[in-house]
């Protein structure tokens, strides 16, 4: 048995490479209809026929194998090592129909670094929606290689692809027609007496990227930097020339190959629905007005509507701990059960609608094609402010998760902006912060008020966190920029795709996955810590809580029933360890508004931000009334009075001082590990974790003070 | 001699060469070839960046100062 054949599939940015890898490999791979969705290599499983199967590697786009982003990078580090893991067999290079000419340029130069290649024309229906027609037996006959047509998306074709992939493997036909290049052959003839025997063209790759290339060591540059040199070869002017020379034999050859139908007969172009929507997106005015509409409505949708499954939920969870609580022996263990395990996960579940719709609207931007016309209309405003346009993928996927985010940075060419939006990126308002913000806006902003009658408020204020959280993001950026001082020149190249129609199947799909991560990833770690919380809060130093009862007894002789017992269990708390912790961190917290059970929700949500309500739920039932039906955390924090001033703990000063402080703080291990690995350093963690934590103190204790 | 930044909405025009070396690169294997016709169809607001429609194939966004560097012949 040989080791099955690897099949990498290579095209365009957007030409609908991951759509592909997942009709092929029935995984569900992100896609979206912007360049620059991919950034990492994915491998699945294609199965050819019964016993016969192909890994198939789902890889970054690239417009030609000269990359100008670490993500196009990555693709030339595979392409260019035969000795690399991941090395391919062949190459399925994936062409959007629509535009063939600017696609068989990659498909070129690929073949010519012979590696054995089938043509897949993509979006064919595109195609033939802007009046192509094309001859694509005879275009097979003219690049001698098999040409399969397909439509990733629906997943038609497929089957003309499995023949063309069999025929070319069986073959393993690597055309040797390479292009006559514009470079002598001395230079080339040299690279490889160095190098060893490869294809003309790997040669000159390698000549021209080892710079780029992970293979080369330091001597190993030096040799070729000094090729290029004694043979005065310019790796600028020879691409251009090369690249211009390849576009004369691709005209040559699409022009024998396809015609335009509506461009045959009709000098006016027809106008498309694409060129309908955009004289209305990418209007100068209507442009934002209609972008702020569409951000304003989701935050409603978020606030307002999913309350309804919310209240379900978490009634649900309610009874459920009550009955649990009726019918189970009074004991430490069933507090742990119910108001530690059951209270941990049912803090999880009640946020499932709101995330759920948040990931529907943001699925819906990028299926659309609307996210590209966004990074347009943004790009000046990023700028100014030390960004770019492109960074508003990240900027507008951090309010789902910053992890993803900032990896979706590596398109961003230049490196100063990728940096400072890897950097500020976590200042948007992500999922985690949501449940934060639901409980706490619902604790200090009146619910009936509307303004003018339209908004619900509390939807009003979530929407208004989220705007400081970008509103932060544009600032940090202008100080990083001016810090950073760094001249180092971007550029905005960028495709703007036609739109699309989403594909509600798709966009259930993530939905339903991102949910599902959420609910397991971060439900895995609430729960975790409510239990080490929960022993936390039940056991202390010495025998402290053993002599609580006592104690409280003795003070307050005349207390009784309720009263008592609430009394007590506060005092058991506030001797626990956690409340020890609390009681610890309490003088540094102060100035902000906080006590020290804040304080444990403070500490507990250090290294995860989500861990901020289960804790409080776990405190507060622990701490506060027994046997108090119905009692949601809302309305024990609700309860919960300050004991300096004999009113609620809970007042506008702290609420917004607690909602200012999480929208600003680095609490998120992961979004750290994250930015270590796409710097390579621990020096722009650092210095993402102290601004941020620098920024939510002083920024809360400002609110606070201000308030009270 | 007129550049890209010049075009006007809906105006056309037919490439003839670069002024900047490292962006001619980008350009061309985007399909900005000297003698590919070129129409300016949008200007974000401020009137940067822009986008225009590289041979009746596809739209290409750049930034005002990029299309500075693309020189033009009007037709
Ligand atoms: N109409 C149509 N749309 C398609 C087809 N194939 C893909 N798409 C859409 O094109 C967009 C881009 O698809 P992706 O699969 O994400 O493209 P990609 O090549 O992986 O893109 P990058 O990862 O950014 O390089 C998505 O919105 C797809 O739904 C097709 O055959 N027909
Ligand atoms: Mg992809």
């Amino acid at each position: 048995m040989s080791k099955t054949p690897k099949i990498a599939l290579i095209g365009n940015p957007n030409a609908g490479k991951s759509s592909l890898f997942n009709s092929l490999t029935g995984l569900n791979q992100k896609t979206g209809n912007f360049p620059g969705v991919t950034m990492e290599k994915h491998t699945g499983i294609w199965e050819l026929e019964p016993k016969r199967s192909v890994e198939i590697l789902d890889l970054p786009g690239i417009y030609s194998i000269y990359p100008k982003s670490i993500d196009e990078e990555l693709v030339i580090n595979i392409l260019g090592d035969p000795k690399h893991p991941d090395f391919p067999d062949m190459a399925i290079v994936v062409a959007d129909a629509s535009n063939l000419k600017r696609n068989l340029l990659l498909f070129s130069q690929v073949r010519d670094l012979g590696i054995p290649t089938v043509l897949a024309l993509n979006m064919i229906d595109v195609a033939e929606n802007e009046g192509y027609v094309i001859n694509s037996i005879k275009l097979a006959r003219e690049l001698n290689v098999e040409v399969a047509e397909v439509n990733a998306k629906k997943g038609i074709g497929l089957n003309g692809l499995k023949l063309s992939v069999i025929k070319t493997l069986q073959n393993r036909f690597a055309s040797n027609d390479a292009l006559p290049l514009p470079v002598s052959d001395e230079v080339i003839q040299e690279v490889q007496a160095n190098f060893g025997e490869a294809e003309m063209y790997r040669s000159l790759l390698w000549l021209m990227e080892h710079d780029r290339m992970k293979m080369f060591s330091i001597q190993q540059r030096e040799t070729l930097d000094a090729i290029k040199s004694k043979h005065h070869f310019s790796s600028k002017k020879y691409q251009s020339e090369e690249t211009v020379k390849r576009y004369e034999q691709i005209t040559e050859v699409v022009d024998r190959c396809v015609i335009n139908l509506n461009r045959q007969w009709d000098a006016v172009p027809v106008k498309t629905w694409t060129d309908r929507l955009d004289k209305f997106f990418l209007h100068p005015v209507g442009g934002y007005v209609f972008f702020l509409a569409i951000l304003f409505v989701m935050f409603q949708a978020v606030f307002t509507w999913a309350t309804y499954p919310m209240d379900l939920i978490d009634g649900g969870v309610a009874t459920l701990n009550d009955w649990l609580k009726g019918v189970l022996p009074d004991s430490a263990l069933t507090a742990l059960l119910t108001d530690g395990l059951i209270a941990g996960i049912g803090g999880v579940l009640i946020f499932i609608p709101q995330i759920a719709f948040l990931f529907l609207f943001i699925s819906l931007l990028e299926e659309t094609g609307y996210m590209s016309r966004v990074m347009f209309i943004m790009d000046k405003l990023m700028r100014r402010f030390g960004l770019n346009g492109k960074s508003v993928v990240p900027l507008i996927s951090g309010v789902a998760c910053a992890v993803p985010a900032i990896m979706s940075t590596r398109s961003i060419g230049s490196w100063k902006d990728r940096l400072i939006t890897i950097l500020v990126t976590p200042l948007m308002s992500c999922s985690a912060r949501l449940p934060i913000y639901t409980v706490l806006i619902a604790l200090v902003v009146p619910e009936k008020n509307t303004l003018f009658g339209l908004f619900n408020l509390q939807g009003v204020a979530l929407f208004g966190l989220y705007l400081l959280g970008f509103f932060m993001a544009l600032v940090s950026a202008w100080v990083m920029k001016v810090i950073l001082q760094a001249k180092e020149k971007s550029y905005f190249i960028m495709e703007l795709p036609t739109y699309k129609a989403p594909r509600f199947k798709h966009v259930a799909i993530t939905i339903f996955n991102s949910v599902n991560a959420f609910v397991f990833e971060a439900g895995k770690i609430i729960v975790a810590i409510s239990i080490v919380l929960w022993v936390l809060a039940s056991y202390g130093p010495g025998d402290e809580i053993a002599q609580s009862e006592a104690k409280i007894r003795l003070a307050n002789p005349t207390l009784q029933g309720v009263e008592l017992q609430n009394k007590i269990s506060a005092d058991k708390l506030e001797h626990s360890f956690a409340g020890h912790f609390g009681h610890f961190v309490e003088p540094a917290i102060r100035p902000l508004g906080y006590d020290w059970k804040i304080g444990i929700a403070l500490i507990t949500s250090f290294a995860a931000r989500e861990v901020f309500v289960g804790t409080m739920s776990t405190i507060y039932s622990m701490g506060g009334e027994v046997d108090d039906a119905n009692a949601t955390i809302k309305n024990r924090m609700r309860a919960e009075i300050n004991p300096a001033t004999g009113k609620p703990m809970y007042d506008a000063a702290l609420g917004f001082s607690l909602l200012i402080f999480y929208a600003f703080a680095m609490q998120c291990m992961s979004t750290l590990a994250t930015t270590y690995r796409e710097t390579k350093s621990w020096k722009y963690p650092l210095i993402q974790f102290s601004y941020m934590t620098a920024l939510a103190y002083l920024s809360a204790f400002a609110v606070y003070q201000w308030l009270s | 001699m007129a550049n890209l930044a010049d075009l006007k909405i809906g105006e056309k025009g037919e490439i003839v060469g670069f002024t900047d070396e490292l962006l001619s690169l980008k350009l061309l294997e985007m399909g900005c070839l000297p003698g590919t016709e070129v129409v300016l169809t949008h200007l974000a607001p401020f009137g940067d960046p822009i986008a225009i429609r590289v041979s009746g194939s596809y739209t290409l966004s750049m930034r005002r100062e990029e299309a500075e560097t693309m020189l033009i012949k009007r037709t």
